[in-house]
């Protein structure tokens, strides 16, 4: 049961959380400019690294809002929790 | 009351041979897939200088912590035909490997809850029939027949309106089934070496033409990656993406029980799936934890969640034990699907994103993967399940109408 | 009242003045409050219980706690529970157990029995109230901070509660325990748990624990107390003082009843005042054993020997062979005797390698005694340290796998870290309690108690894995126990590395080792020893195998706790669901909800009552709830421009007032839900999704709001709960609204379709009426606010009473829509489906960007061929094809033996329609709408049935209905 420390309501148990997968993979600009290799990384892949990963989170049954989380994906400690509109902690990916 | 202890193993597995400078072809992974895809590679295509490269324990990860369930009734053409073809493997190979690893064609029952379970039950049943795959619909009371103690009372909060069953699906016992085939691609020369993790890669331009490891470089003609929820961190290091996802999924064992389950129960709607194992202890998994993790481990409400739905089901669970909960990791693709085939690097070869149902295509992952490894082209079975599918669309998508995806 | 001769005079933890009866396989014993079933047991000199899972050998009680292999039982009774160690089970009054050999029965009687969980935020969580676990608590309370200390026995004391001697600060050690107990329960902040256990420690400091309540009461339980409790507790600082469990030995026929760990004895003498036999022999490895000797004398046992596998005397030792005990140095119990029971030991000595030295047969020593005492060392309690991947280390002195460093947030303190002296755990057990307040932001200072034992310090241990067998080679020593429960030998671990297995996890899964009830608690180190004697090494070399929760098992239904029944998930249900329910609705599950599918008068089944509401709606007037479906308001300055983004059609310049169908998609391209929107004004929109959709739609619109456009001024809000709606369809419809509606001009002209009119209801209730149809009838949608939905309902149902207003339900709905071919997402669709192979086309906007369109030009997406959904009409126009049914081309072979064959797609809706005359469906096909106006195959069964391939609008194509 991870705890995770919303930024507007505070920590609360996992449970209350919906998971985002990765953050930081942007909306293209112009999905008609890609290719449809370029399209399928946008629709598919994402990086799945062993350690650091930023994730986004939703505060489902609190807030309702989106944040993003640095967390270690082995030892599944929190190592950052920031806002969407917040610059990416180094170290992650 | 006394019972029977599980049938004995061969006086002999396997050798602990130290790595050889250069093999014909590496399987990075000594799973349930690294091994038959060993030994398929021995016994179909005559290559038997294949070294099996193991970071840890042979069979020591989903091998080790899967429930165990063989069945092969998947909704699309594509996924009956890997499953099936498994399946009929399944039912000869004790006697291929000579091995005794207590393939029981139990039966598994798929319950449907919702007029929409209803729908793609029977929908499934169909395409099922039609693709050779055995195949029936049961409303509620012909379930109650075939497993007594499933809760078929409408004063449910879900009841039970009926199952698909596969009559030939079951379980098997899963460690017995990795030593069995690592029993017989050792005796055909394979080298299993465990204790042996791959750090990298030795690339010829967009060739691979060895790994690195924790015990030396090794060179080989041909990879193969068969490491399931550690694809992604090995893709990587052979230098591209997958789009697959590493989540922990758990299961759980109870106490030993007198037999009161003979078959295999699966429920979509309530997640859970649950078998008696041999030796009488309840076998049973549920839902993957949602977040990215490779900590072997997930959330206890996952748990929780699970035994309260077993209890709907199966009220004469109550006041059984649970022993034991583990997890795994899973690697889960955008389609619920596998993905079997070539890379972007040359000669180096993909078979991952099984998620939940990699166990029960141990035969096929092993067969069409050392097919594909040993020609450079995919067998017709795994073509459909190519990385390319991902940019054309093609998608194999066993989340929707495919019942469970376990 | 049978005797009980082995119960001491005096002393021990029970309550002499009460009787208690318990039956044991039928056979009537008794014992008092305070004893568990195998105190009883032992008093009354029974010490057997069912033999062997699979060797079906004679098995005794062998531990005093849940280390126990052997002693498990059925508890009988109204519904039984199987596979609790009997001592673990207190004893009651009536209670009546059986005893399994490891394989349990499933009680098929209902379990009636309340189970609830608690949720506990603490500053301190102590597990343990042993020494160490107690002086934490007792430490860290005191500054205030919350502390809850968790103890899975019946009483707190651990240890102590088997001690005779021991003192605290000059005490008895007892009567500190009970000193800092009464402290600890006065503190405001405190909280005290016996006879619940940790079991599982899971991240963030979250434990989860299972409080057993009433069994133990001896009457049944007030009413709603939970039988068992799990606790779930976060807590900031977390002291792990859960002891340590002591190891048998491994040698030949040490499964035989009579066969007890010494601390065990210990325990039955000095807590259950149970004198286990008459003449004892001690066999050890380490000076914890000379307690249980010193006891026994005490006790006015008989001790014949000690036999102790280290080569001199340690000083504890010397100090016990100076009263006169004979002590056997360098030597150990190489075998034992007897029938059912233990009636002597062989006796050997052991070279420096462990071995038996000289002439075997000659040099060994024959020894009589009822009683058999072992000590082979002590195994930290790690789980929990472990379940967080807490490191462990081998520590060659102590024998022992000891926690490695700690796990952030946590302590381990007292003998589950190795330190096994009184004094030291409670030193260690008040520095962690003291840190872990401090830590939590409670400073606090204090002294530890000072404690005293006969045995100070722990003195050397000698290890010793595998006893000599006095012939044969250790691949023949199948009377070698390892694991008692398991009934796995030395021989088997031989065997297992004679396969070519070499890690403890193989040798495991080889020989099923550790994988009992018990969990390898006395049996997981010997293997790991064992298997570092046949490979060579130590067993710090060959490692531990991973521990996991439970650390004792727990039961399924403690587990559910309240989640069963009508708890299990949440029931929605409409504000008219009454009125259905009186009026004889069958209901249907749709998500959550309880939908009405039909509603059936007068013995009618299914079928005729959907023909009698179909042809209300077609011909008369009919209504139905539809207030299922999600509502989600929209608003703000870029709400058009967001729906624009997210629907594949405009919404932007839809007119306030209007109405318009939408269709979202995944960035895929394929159908992610559909609905009706209204434009209420400028800035605010109200979507419609599907009944099963609306959480998955709102959380999506808030997902893309929040991450991808957070400049876009828009907030979305569920409205489903807020509102009833009432669809109100058919020909005759306009009337009954008219009626209800007398402030609304319903023609056609002034309340055109797709349209909507806010007013007051004659019954003065303010109502939004929608000109929109899911029929193809005239029909209006009136919304109201929730709280009036059930009164407006009758008040329709009161109106349209002379036209013979018919409710009817989703199956109807789905006839209705499906002579329209209006498709159902979930239904028709299957997240393979695009708007295109909907034929949806129009809906599709060319002119601006949406969610999914870029993935239209894909190669696969934008094949031809892909599955059109298309009606189809059976040939033989009496066939109501299944739903799920498979398409195949004409004059397709169907020998699935000889091989797969082509399917060309599926039927998703298949009903009668009563205004068509005849069974009618729609599917997915592959290039369908291409092969309009051709003849296919349904394969139903083993039956082919002709289908004609047709447009999906069958009924009414050219819309003539809509305005009545």
């Amino acid at each position: 049961m991870l705890l995770l420390d919303c930024p507007w309501c505070g920590p609360r148990d996992e449970t209350e959380y919906h998971y985002g997968g990765q953050a930081h993979v942007r909306y293209p600009q112009v999905p008609a400019d890609l290719t449809d290799q370029e399209w399928a990384e946008y629709l598919f892949f994402r990086d799945n690294p062993e350690g650091p990963f930023a994730e986004r989170w939703v505060h489902s049954t609190g807030c309702r809002r989106w944040f993003n989380v640095m967390r270690d994906t082995t030892s599944y400690r929190v190592l950052a929790v920031y806002r969407p509109t917040d610059p990416r902690p180094e170290g992650s990916r | 009351m006394t019972t029977n202890p599980l049938p004995e193993h061969p006086a002999l597995l396997w050798r602990n041979p130290e790595p050889k400078p250069s093999y014909d072809a590496i399987v990075v992974g000594g799973g349930g897939h690294g091994l038959a895809t060993a030994y398929y590679l021995a016994r179909n295509h005559g290559i038997g200088n294949v070294a099996v490269l193991e970071k840890g324990w042979l069979a020591g990860g989903n091998m080790a912590r899967n429930t165990t369930i063989i069945r092969s009734n998947y909704l699309w053409d594509e996924s009956a035909g890997i499953y099936e073809f498994a399946l009929k493997q399944w039912e000869r190979l004790p006697e291929e490997l000579d091995y005794d690893f207590l393939f029981s064609q139990r039966g598994v029952l798929n319950l449907a809850h919702t007029l929409q379970d209803v729908r793609e039950a029977r929908r499934r049943v169909d395409a099922n029939r039609l693709n050779g795959v055995d195949a029936e619909w049961l409303d509620a009371e012909e379930v109650a027949e075939v497993c007594p103690i499933v809760n078929i009372s409408p004063d449910v909060r879900y009841p039970v309106l009926g199952a698909t069953l596969q009559p030939r699906a079951g379980i098997a016992k899963h460690d017995h089934v990795a030593w069995a085939f690592a029993r017989a691609a050792d005796a055909l020369g394979v080298d299993l070496i465990q204790n042996c993790a791959v750090t990298g890669f030795v690339k010829d331009g967009d060739r691979v033409v060895g790994v690195r490891t924790t015990r030396g470089t090794v060179n080989a003609g041909v990879v193969g990656l068969a490491a399931a929820g550690h694809s992604g961190v090995l893709a990587e290091q052979a230098g591209f993406r997958l789009p697959v996802r590493s989540q922990p999924l758990q299961a759980l064992v109870s106490e030993l029980y007198e037999p009161v389950h003979p078959t295999v129960v699966m429920s979509n709607h309530v997640h859970v799936y649950v078998s008696q194992a041999h030796k009488g202890e309840l076998v049973m998994g549920a839902g993957v934890d949602s977040y990215n993790g490779y900590g072997r481990r997930g959330s206890f409400h996952v748990i929780e969640r699970q035994m309260a739905a077993a209890i709907e089901l199966f009220p004469i669970f109550a006041r059984a034990h649970v022993l034991r909960t583990w997890g795994g990791i899973v690697d889960v693709s955008p389609d619920a699907s596998p993905i079997i085939g070539r890379t972007p690097v040359e000669n180096l070869y993909v078979n991952c994103g099984w998620g939940t149902g990699g166990f029960k295509a141990t035969p096929s992952a092993g067969w069409t993967m050392a097919h594909t490894m040993a020609t450079g082209e995919p067998h017709p079975l795994n073509a459909p399940f190519s990385l390319e599918r991902f940019t054309t669309g093609a998608l194999i998508d066993e989340h929707g109408a495919a019942a469970v995806a376990h | 009242m049978s005797a009980q001769p082995h119960r001491l005079p005096s002393g021990g933890r029970i309550d002499r003045d009460t009787v208690l009866r318990l039956t044991v396989d039928g056979q009537e014993l008794t014992g008092h409050p305070g004893d568990t079933v195998a105190s009883a047991m032992l008093a009354a000199g029974r010490l057997d219980v069912a033999p062997s899972i699979y060797r079906g050998r004679p098995r005794g009680i062998v531990a005093a706690g849940v280390e126990e292999p052997n002693a498990l039982l059925e508890v009988l009774g109204r519904c039984s529970e199987s596979m609790l160690p009997a001592t673990t089970v207190s004893l009651v009054d009536g209670l009546a157990v059986r005893t399994l050999s490891g394989l349990g029965r499933l009680d098929p009687t209902g379990d009636e029995a309340v189970y609830d969980k608690k949720f506990a935020h603490t500053d301190v969580l102590v597990v343990g109230a042993g020494p160490a676990g107690l002086a934490a608590a007792w430490a860290a309370a005191r500054s205030g901070a919350r502390v809850i200390l968790l103890d899975e026995q019946s009483e707190p004391g651990g240890s102590l509660l088997s001690c005779r001697e021991e003192t605290v600060n000059g005490s008895p050690a007892l009567d500190w325990v009970r000193e800092v107990v009464a402290e600890l329960e006065s503190a405001p902040e405190a909280t005290v748990l016996s006879r619940t256990t940790a079991f599982g420690s899971y991240d963030d400091n979250y434990v989860v624990a299972v409080q057993h309540r009433t069994d133990h009461l001896g009457h049944p339980a007030p009413e709603g107390m939970s039988r068992r409790r799990v606790w779930h507790i976060r807590a900031a600082r977390v002291v792990i003082a859960t002891g340590a469990h002591e190891r048998p030995l491994v040698f030949a026929g040490n499964d035989r009843p009579g066969v007890l760990l010494a601390s065990a004895v210990r325990g039955y003498l000095n807590r259950y005042a149970v004198a286990p036999c008459s003449r004892a022999v001690v066999s050890t490895t380490n000076d914890s054993a000379y307690d249980t000797v010193t006891d026994l004398v005490a006790a006015g046992v008989e001790v014949a020997a000690v036999i102790d596998a280290r080569p001199t005397l340690s000083p504890r030792a010397a100090e016990v062979a100076g009263t006169g005990v004979r002590v056997v140095p360098g030597s150990a119990v190489v075998e034992t005797t007897g029938a059912s029971r233990v009636d002597g030991v062989l006796v050997g000595a052991l070279d420096e390698d462990g071995l038996l030295g000289g002439d075997v047969e000659a040099d060994v020593e024959t020894i009589a005694c009822d009683l058999l005492a072992v000590s082979g060392g002590w195994s930290p309690v790690v789980h929990l340290h472990s379940q967080r991947q807490g490191r462990l280390r081998w520590d060659e002195v102590l024998a022992a796998f000891v926690p490695e460093g700690t796990v952030r947030g946590q302590r381990v303190a007292g003998s589950a870290r190795g330190t096994f002296d009184l004094g030291g755990c409670l030193e260690e057990g008040t520095e962690a309690g003291v840190a872990a307040a401090v830590a939590a932001g409670f400073p606090i200072e204090a002294e530890a108690p000072v404690g005293r034992a006969a045995t100070g310090e722990y003195g050397p241990v000698r290890q010793l894995w595998l006893v000599p067998g006095r012939r044969g080679e250790p691949a023949d020593w199948h009377e070698h126990f390892v694991d008692l429960q398991r009934d796995q030998t030395v021989a088997d671990v031989w065997r297992a590395t004679g396969a070519g297995l070499r890690g403890i996890e193989h040798v495991k899964r080889h020989t099923s080792i550790g994988t009992a009830h018990d969990q390898g608690r006395t049996s997981a180190v010997n293997a790991i020893g064992v298997l570092a004697a046949a490979l060579g090494g130590t067993p710090g070399e060959i490692g531990t195998t991973s521990y996991r929760a439970p650390y004792t098992p727990v039961s399924f239904a403690a587990l559910a706790g309240r989640e069963r029944g009508d708890l299990f998930d949440p029931e929605r249900t409409t504000p008219i669901h009454p009125w259905h329910v009186a009026h004889g609705a069958r209901f249907e599950i749709v998500g959550q909800w309880l939908r009405p599918r039909y509603f059936p008068r007068d013995g009618e089944d299914i079928d005729a009552a959907v023909a009698r509401e179909s042809r209300a709606a077609r011909r008369g007037v009919a209504m139905m709830d539809a207030s299922t479906l999600g509502k989600i308001e929209v608003c703000g300055a870029d709400a058009g421009e967001f729906l624009d983004r997210v629907y594949t059609n405009a919404h932007r310049r839809l007119p306030v007032g209007s109405a318009r169908y939408g269709v979202m998609c995944k960035p895929d391209g394929m159908i992610l839900d559909d609905g009706v929107n209204l434009r209420l004004d400028e800035n605010r929109f109200l979507l419609t999704t599907t009944t099963g959709g609306a959480a998955g739609v709102l959380d999506w619109l808030e997902e893309w709001l929040q991450t991808e456009w957070p400049e876009l001024d828009v907030y979305c809000t569920s409205v489903t709960e807020q509102w009833t709606t009432i669809a109100v369809v058919g020909p005759k419809s306009r009337q009954v609204v008219a009626r209800v509606a007398p402030d609304l001009d319903v023609s056609a002209e002034a309340f055109p379709f797709m349209t909507f009119r806010e007013t007051t209801l004659a019954s003065g209730v303010p109502a939004r009426i929608c000109r929109i149809s899911f029929s193809g009838e005239l029909a209006y949608e009136i919304n109201v606010s929730g709280w009036y939905g059930l009164a407006v309902w009758e008040q329709l149902y009161a109106a349209g009473a002379d036209l013979d207003i018919t409710p009817y339900g989703t199956e109807t709905m789905h006839v209705l829509r499906a002579e329209k071919g209006y498709p159902i997402v979930g239904q028709d669709t299957d997240g393979t489906v695009t708007p295109q192979d909907a034929g949806m086309d129009w809906v599709v906007s060319k002119r601006k960007d949406f969610i999914g369109n870029r993935s239209y030009t894909r190669a696969d997406t934008a094949r031809a061929d892909r599955r059109h959904l298309i009606g189809l009409l059976p040939v033989d126009r009496v066939t109501r094809l299944p739903e799920g049914t498979q398409i195949i081309a004409p004059d397709t072979p169907v020998t699935p033996e000889r091989g797969p064959v082509p399917m060309l797609g599926h039927v998703t809706s298949s009903y009668h329609s009563e205004a068509l005359g005849r069974p009618f469906a729609l599917a997915l096909v592959a290039g369908g709408r291409d092969r309009i106006g051709e003849t296919l195959i349904a394969q139903v069964g083993d039956s082919p049935v002709e289908v004609l391939v047709a447009g999906p609008v069958l009924y009414d194509p050219e819309g003539n209905r809509r305005d009545g």
